[in-house]
């Protein structure tokens, strides 16, 4: 008989170990030691030595891969090139939106312990989401995340935007959760296991077409797809955006996306790979759709948040892309797209949240006009990291662009390469209207930015990776080439 | 050895000037000016030697540097000049450096962003004409868009801001299918010799179908033709033209536009040397650029913007540098070449000279002026010229290259070379009346009447640009001399056998000029 929790199970769980243990923490030393308010911002250090402790167990495993990919708990999870990089990504997210926080929260006056515990909780789940092999444990990860988005979304008690937003993305995810589940059934049912693998056989021996894997294809895919907020499952997504502070947009639009692509791709390249048949031309309309409706909506925005919402929309298009043409490009380009997106993205949602001031809400077109006269360096970020969304070089965001492209010309997919380039100009369209209001129109008010030692570093370092990864890409595409699922 | 990186060292000239302007303070705008011109001063200077050192006897690229840049995608930092690069290299330095001059007295806010700006855009298009790696070409194609789109949203005219977007969009959206067309080629490459790379002689080794060459072809076209303008992808052009800051339509007009022609010659040609010979691609293209040189030409005549007629000018005069190139023979391509040169030599001064009188006046309505010549008589004097080597007339500029655009035309198709010379018909016209509406008569408008002559810093600003008018219209010779080697390679390359046929004349390009 196999023992329960063995070192090596140890080994592949760490990290998730770490951050659950110290998520706990926090909420009991907020309680014990720092009950004034004034002192919580030092819980960032629990946060801060916690992502270090995961971050020092995702680096063991790292440095182990050359061994190759480990299972654990008897299949449940795994540790492989894939899951190290989509970690890799979600502590990096996890620690520039925390620390990034406090000041914000504090303006907010909504500055709790919880909100820190719910960040690594949320991680935890993220945790799952990148290492399930199994569909308990991927939908347990997919709760765990979601559920604490739920409440951080909401975490404006006060605000009536933030509660709406909160409860419109519960009602809504809880719903997408359920077709999610009734998927994940019927997969059992087809093939009398949760483990992916012996799903995939059953799928296959079934092929593509068979009335139950169709079944099981509809309602998983609309579970994921509203995940990754596609159309025509995105309609939360602008709303939660909007509504939720801008630190857990921000983190919402970079990790809880990045996540669920990791999900999707587990799912689409594992237990589905055999039906693609059946799912690749539904997904391409579904991308073409997404990026269409993210497009669009984006340009009439005049809220910076509901526009970034829609343009994350049409990134989980681009995205998606990489999927349908399935071959190692266009995953790779998918984990360098995912990569790229979370700097240039959070950056974006960096410097919003500094445009948040006491009495001064700083969503608006007109409230980033002419910063440039007052803070040009947060101008000059706010440009690189617009570009990058667009896709132009040198920056980060072209290489995604590019794998995203070289992949669909590989497999012949003409027609969707050329929607997607043509929709590089669309996305420059709205993008520039917030480069036009920052650089050619006049200053709105006088109150200086909302800066906090967090908040530059955070900025600094989403900066330097948005050009850097543009201008020397080498060692990130070394990385996301050790992402390949094989 | 100071020849090993003479390119990068001319590339990132600008670059470094760019660094040390960034922490001049804003409020020392005298010192910001000084350091921008001199950053521009440099960066022609440092170019110089590029040309004592070039050795046009040579065939292939020189100057060229490699250094591995992203190996994971086969992307190299690889640059090198041939003729045809080295000219467009030092009308990039003569005119950049000529634009920051001129910006002296016309921008006067937001100085420490401008000149930034403009050395920005510098490197990109330096970087252009250097690059022998797609991928870097392509890194500074785009590179190029966001300076120039600054330029003209910030320091432009009334409807600065819709100018501004239409010209980002129109070129991104081009070059973006531009990259599909790179991509396609790169792919080919990585299947048919295993391995991935971006450089363009390697990329020439590939044989492609004709029908795929056509698609890839057409992918190129509209990045190129976007940018050159060719009609009818030219409506971007007049707008960005009339809002933009005088220097911003210098740079626009002199350098950008030729990043397009350049595209075409550099890479259309050589890569798809099948579909550049396929006869109904270069009907159509030739087609194109007759109408875009009678068009821009007739559009001209009728308008009443000054700046606005000089704009749809460019259009009809990058007419005949893409009707050279299609014209497929080292009269057309070397041609070309030089009316490029040509164009960004007359056609800035063209500019400039209407920065002049904007500056004194802030009207461009042509028919505000009349007369001015007996106000302004240097002012005169140096619109004499810039008209009539835009124009065409022997013994300037604009006759060497137009010329022997139409001899290279009238060597592939006489009724191609019929055609275009009523551009040139239309071009004396419209230049003419221009000056004789502005410039002759009588002064009927009062506001005329107190206008200051040109001042030496303007008289400056012209004068490398007069000289160089004149050289290159008497004495052409050693530009042809640049340019044949890598004329007879593309043409060598596209139409293999051309020059052992001998039934062509002239086979050595501008025989025809001077009598020579």
């Amino acid at each position: 008989m196999n023992p329960f929790y063995t070192a090596a199970d140890h080994f592949v769980l760490v990290p998730a170990v770490m951050l659950a243990l110290f998520g706990c923490a926090i909420l009991l030393f907020d309680f014990l030691v720092f009950p004034d308010p004034r002192q919580r911002k030092y819980l960032l250090f629990f946060l801060l030595l916690g992502e270090g402790f995961a971050g020092y167990g995702l680096w063991q495993q790292h440095a182990d891969l050359a061994n190759g990919a480990r299972d654990a708990f008897h299949g449940s999870l795994v540790m492989d090139g894939f899951s190290i990089f989509f970690n890799w990504i979600f502590i990096a997210a996890t620690v520039i939106v925390a620390i990034v926080s406090y000041k914000y929260l504090e303006i907010e006056g909504e500055h709790h312990a919880e909100y820190y515990s719910l960040l690594m909780f949320a991680q935890c789940g993220m945790f799952f989401l990148a290492s399930g092999t199994d569909l308990v444990t991927l939908f347990i990860g997919l709760e765990l995340m979601a559920l604490s988005f739920y409440v951080m979304v909401g975490f404006l008690r006060t605000s009536k935007r933030s509660n709406e937003a909160a409860m419109k993305y519960l009602l809504l995810g809880a719903f997408s959760s359920g077709f999610l589940a009734y998927g994940f059934s019927v997969m059992y049912g087809i093939s009398g296991s949760t483990k992916l693998t012996d799903v995939a056989a059953a799928i296959g021996a079934r092929g593509p077409f068979d009335p139950l894997v169709l079944l099981a294809l509809a309602t998983t895919s609309v579970g994921l797809l509203f995940k990754i907020s596609a159309a025509p499952f995105h309609m939360w997504a602008p709303d939660a955006y909007e509504g939720a502070p801008t630190t857990v947009t921000a983190y919402l639009s970079v990790a809880s996306k990045a996540a669920s692509i990791a999900f999707l791709l587990r799912i689409f390249l594992g237990p589905l790979a055999s039906a693609r048949d059946a799912w690749e031309p539904i997904l391409s309309f579904i991308a073409v759709a997404t990026m269409t409706v993210g497009n669009l909506a984006a340009i009439t925005q005049s809220n910076i948040k509901r526009l970034l919402a829609y343009s994350s929309i049409s990134h989980a298009g681009y995205m998606m892309l990489g999927l349908i043409a399935g071959n190692a490009t266009g995953i790779k380009g998918v984990a360098v797209y995912v990569l790229v997106y979370t700097f240039m993205n959070l950056g974006a949602f960096l410097v919003l949240v500094a445009l948040r001031r006491k009495g001064i809400i700083g969503e608006d077109m007109d409230d980033i006009a002419g910063l440039v006269h007052k803070s040009p360096g947060y101008a000059l970020l706010m440009l690189l990291f617009l570009l990058s969304l667009a896709g132009i070089p040198p920056t980060a965001g072209f290489l995604g662009k590019y794998y995203i492209f070289l992949s669909l010309i590989e497999t012949h997919h003409y027609t969707l390469a050329v929607i997607a380039t043509l929709y590089v100009a669309v996305a420059i369209y709205y993008y520039f209207r917030i480069v036009r209001s920052m650089f050619t129109r006049d200053l709105t008010e006088q109150a200086p930015l909302s800066t906090s030692f967090g908040l530059r570093v955070a900025l600094a370092a989403t900066g330097v990776l948005t050009l850097g990864i543009g201008l020397y890409p080498e060692p990130f595409l070394r990385l996301a080439e050790t992402s390949l699922l094989h | 050895m100071m020849n090993d990186h003479l390119l990068s060292l001319v590339l990132f000239t600008p670059l470094a000037g760019l660094l040390v302007l960034l922490f001049i303070p804003s409020r020392q705008k005298e010192l910001i000016k000084v350091w921008a011109n001199l950053a521009g001063f440099a960066g022609f200077l440092i170019s110089l030697p590029l040309v004592s050192r070039f050795d046009k006897g040579a065939s292939g690229f020189q100057f060229v540097e490699r250094a591995n840049w992203i190996p994971s995608l086969g992307a190299q930092y690889l640059i090198g000049i041939d003729g045809i690069s080295l000219l467009l290299i030092m009308l990039t330095t003569v005119m950049g450096f000529i634009a920051i001059l001129s910006s002296w007295n016309a921008i006067q806010d937001r100085l420490k962003e401008y000149y930034c700006m403009f050395l920005l855009l510098q490197v990109g298009m330096l970087g252009v004409f250097m690059s022998l790696d797609f991928f870097l070409f392509y890194v500074f194609w785009e590179l190029v868009l966001v300076p120039m789109y600054f330029i003209i949203a910030v320091w432009g005219g009334p409807r600065k801001l819709y100018a501004a977007i239409k010209f980002f969009l129109y070129t991104l959206a081009g070059s973006v299918l531009m990259l599909l067309g790179i991509l396609t080629l790169y792919f080919q490459y990585a299947s048919q010799f295993g391995k991935y790379t971006f450089e363009i002689s390697e990329l020439m080794k590939l044989s492609l179908p004709l029908g795929l060459q056509e698609w890839v072809f057409w992918a190129f076209f509209l990045g190129f033709a976007i940018k050159v303008p060719m009609f009818p992808f030219h409506t971007w052009l007049p707008d960005a033209h009339v809002e933009a800051p005088t220097a911003g339509s210098v740079i626009l007009a002199g350098v950008l536009l030729k990043m397009g022609t350049y595209g075409f010659i550099r890479f259309s040609l050589p890569l798809l040397p099948k579909a550049s010979m396929d006869q109904t691609i270069v009907q159509i293209l030739a087609v194109l650029s007759i109408i875009g040189i009678i068009y821009g030409a007739l559009v001209s005549l009728m308008q009443k913007d000054w700046k606005k007629l000089v704009a749809y000018s460019s259009v009809s005069h990058l007419g005949f540098c893409t009707l050279g190139i299609f014209a497929m023979n080292p009269n057309g391509l070397a041609g070309s070449v030089m009316q490029q040169v040509n164009h960004g030599i007359s056609t800035g001064m063209l500019f400039l000279i209407i920065g002049v009188i904007y500056e004194r006046r802030h009207t461009r309505e042509i028919a505000e002026y009349g007369g001015l010549a007996h106000v302004m008589p240097k002012y005169a004097v140096v619109f004499a010229i810039a008209m009539l080597s835009s124009a065409g007339l022997p013994l300037l500029n604009g006759f060497v290259g137009e010329f022997t655009i139409l001899q290279g035309a009238f060597e592939a198709n006489r009724a191609w070379a019929a055609f275009a010379v009523s551009g040139v018909i239309f071009g004396a016209a419209y230049l003419l009346w221009l000056y004789q509406r502005t410039m002759l008569g009588q002064i009927t408008n009062g506001k005329n009447l107190h206008l200051h002559d040109l001042s030496l810093r303007e008289i400056v600003v012209f004068l490398p640009l007069i000289a160089w008018a004149v050289w290159i219209g008497v004495y052409p010779k050693p530009y042809f001399d640049i340019l044949e080697k890598p004329v007879q390679q593309i043409v060598e390359r596209v139409r293999p056998g051309y020059y052992e046929g001998g039934a062509q004349a002239a086979t050595r390009p501008g025989t025809g000029v001077n009598g020579q």
